[in-house]
């Protein structure tokens, strides 16, 4: 009984830090219709860059929002200074559609090499800033901790923000507006360019936040190349294309169902299938549901 | 003098050349009807003076806004507003946030709120249909929502392009009457590019007539109609 609730409790936390990455990658693809793998690494840097912060002010919680706000110039610059200019040479031809999807490949590269030349190649601790230890019933010990409820808390909180903002202020119209129709957009005075690099500015935010909870939650370790970033990209990418790329409800769910399904995985099944489960997973929704959980009529095809 | 003017105007799409030395002139407050065959370059006219296509050489001129120098999301602000072709609305949107849009950059919003009720009380039917999405209407309700999102951005200029399209003929009366009313009622002064040129001559002050990107005859809409060698080529009779 107790093992059944620690599984759905952890699948519940992890599937939440997954759909805070699977929203950061929603978030560029509806403003541009790329796919963004740099994501990765625009969360890895602003979470060194929140190891900063924390080192400054000696607190997890002021350099939780330092490192998003970093994390959001970080994305707004990169796709002022590199992306409008990609987007705009390799418009034509057959290169148009790939461009920018290799670019941000490229972007994921240079950003490591980046983080290794300034922070060196060894690991850098972050803290847990909260007790990481579970909350005991009786004898028992439930695998929610203080932590875990804290980074639960900040990720519905944050979902909720964004959702607010897209739906209830003239923001989030024109950010959907742009997304969806970019020349009627146009046509009725909205700065197009200017709501896309937004867009990017709010998932370098969204990304920030997934790696700063992710990382005491995980090892509590930082480096360049970093595994548990790259599983936080895959299995984040899968949560956004679980829920059909193109809501951010989508990608709340998708996080969640795959952070649950991997947990009972883990306990019942084996630990070393794990990572097999996630592609599974994918190629069964991929095939059953083409267009994701929230697919059909919400959405629209790319 | 408040007018649209359009000289030696040129626009190439590539190695081709869709607008050959236009130039043509429009008083405020006149409608004026662009008719011509499939590719005469109508399409390429409201693109460019709209800011979403740029020019090879030439000028227009919106009073004394440069059309050629400004992008679309610019230039909506200095009163210029198109309706692209095709019903230019956002069918994943709802009624409402379609008519916002159009008003979005608007610092006044007690203004917004005024055009927004006097496009509701012209088209009721989308007073009906506020909260539904954009794609669940009609052919006709949907080009009504287009304008509307047009008039919403307190358009002095109106670009129209083939509103006409794919609508049942009495709807496309309605249409046309209503763009008639509007002109006369916002003092708007209107380029109605139309395939259905007999219905656009009709209710327009004045006509260009377009074939393959060059002004073939530019005079008063009736003028037009009688002319043996228009309606011979573009009203069929």
């Amino acid at each position: 009984m107790y093992e059944l609730i620690n599984t759905t409790l952890i699948g519940i936390t992890s599937g939440s830090i997954y759909a805070l990455m699977a929203i950061a990658i929603v978030l560029v693809w509806r403003s541009t219709r790329i796919v963004n793998f740099a994501q990765a690494g625009m969360a890895l840097l602003s979470t060194y860059l929140g190891y900063e912060f924390i080192r400054i002010f000696h607190s997890f919680w002021i350099a939780l929002p330092l490192a998003m706000v970093a994390g959001a110039l970080v994305a707004a610059l990169i796709d002022l200074v590199f992306m409008r200019l990609l987007v705009k040479h390799a418009s034509q031809g057959p290169i148009a559609a790939v461009a920018p999807i290799i670019a941000t490949l490229g972007l994921l590269g240079v950003i490591r090499a980046f983080i290794s030349f300034f922070w060196g190649n060894q690991d850098l601790a972050i803290d847990s800033p909260i007790s990481n230890v579970g909350y005991t019933v009786g004898t028992h010990t439930l695998a929610i901790s203080p932590l875990k409820l804290a980074i639960l808390i900040a990720s519905l909180a944050l979902m909720g923000v964004l959702t607010l903002l897209f739906q209830r202020t003239n923001l989030g119209l024109a950010l959907r507006a742009s997304a969806f129709a970019p020349e009627i957009s146009r046509l009725a005075g909205v700065r197009v360019d200017g709501v896309r690099t937004l867009g990017w500015a709010l998932a370098g935010a969204a990304g920030a936040a997934a790696g700063m909870l992710q990382t005491p939650n995980g090892t509590g370790t930082l480096s360049p190349d970093s595994i548990e970033f790259s599983l936080l990209l895959v299995f984040g990418f899968i949560a956004a294309v679980i829920g059909g790329l193109e809501s951010l409800l989508g990608a709340v769910l998708g996080g969640l169902i795959l952070g649950l399904v991997l947990a009972f995985v883990l306990t019942y099944i084996s630990g070393s299938l794990v990572f097999i489960t996630g592609f599974v997973l994918l190629i069964v929704v991929l095939i059953a549901l083409p267009r994701g959980i929230i697919g059909a009529k919400g959405a629209r095809r790319a | 003098m408040m007018s649209l003017r359009i000289s030696n105007l040129t626009v190439d799409h590539g190695a081709i050349r869709a607008l050959d030395d236009v130039s043509f002139e429009i008083a405020r407050g006149q409608l004026c009807a662009v008719i011509g065959a499939n590719g005469a370059g109508k399409t390429t006219l409201l693109r460019t003076l709209s800011g979403l296509k740029s020019a090879t050489s030439g000028s227009a001129h919106w009073n004394e806004t440069n059309l050629l120098h400004g992008k679309a999301e610019q230039l909506v602000r200095h009163g210029v507003s198109h309706v692209s072709e095709g019903k230019s609305v956002i069918a994943e949107l709802s009624v409402k946030e379609n008519l916002d849009l159009g008003a979005l950059w608007r610092r006044n919003k007690k203004e917004s709120a005024e055009t927004k009720t006097f496009i509701i009380e012209t088209f009721p039917r989308l007073g009906e249909r506020l909260e539904q999405r954009a794609d669940t209407l009609s052919g006709g309700e949907r080009q009504m929502l287009a304008i509307g999102r047009a008039l919403m951005s307190k358009p002095e200029l109106l670009l129209l392009d083939e509103p006409s399209l794919g609508l049942a003929p009495l709807v496309v009366a309605q249409i046309f009457q209503a763009i008639r009313d509007l002109t006369t009622s916002m003092g708007l002064t209107v380029l109605l590019v139309e395939q259905n040129a007999m219905g656009a001559l009709k209710i327009a002050d004045t006509g260009v007539v377009f074939n393959l990107g060059k002004v073939v005859a530019n005079d008063f809409a009736p003028a037009l109609i009688a002319d043996p060698a228009v309606r011979a080529a573009y009203l069929g009779y």
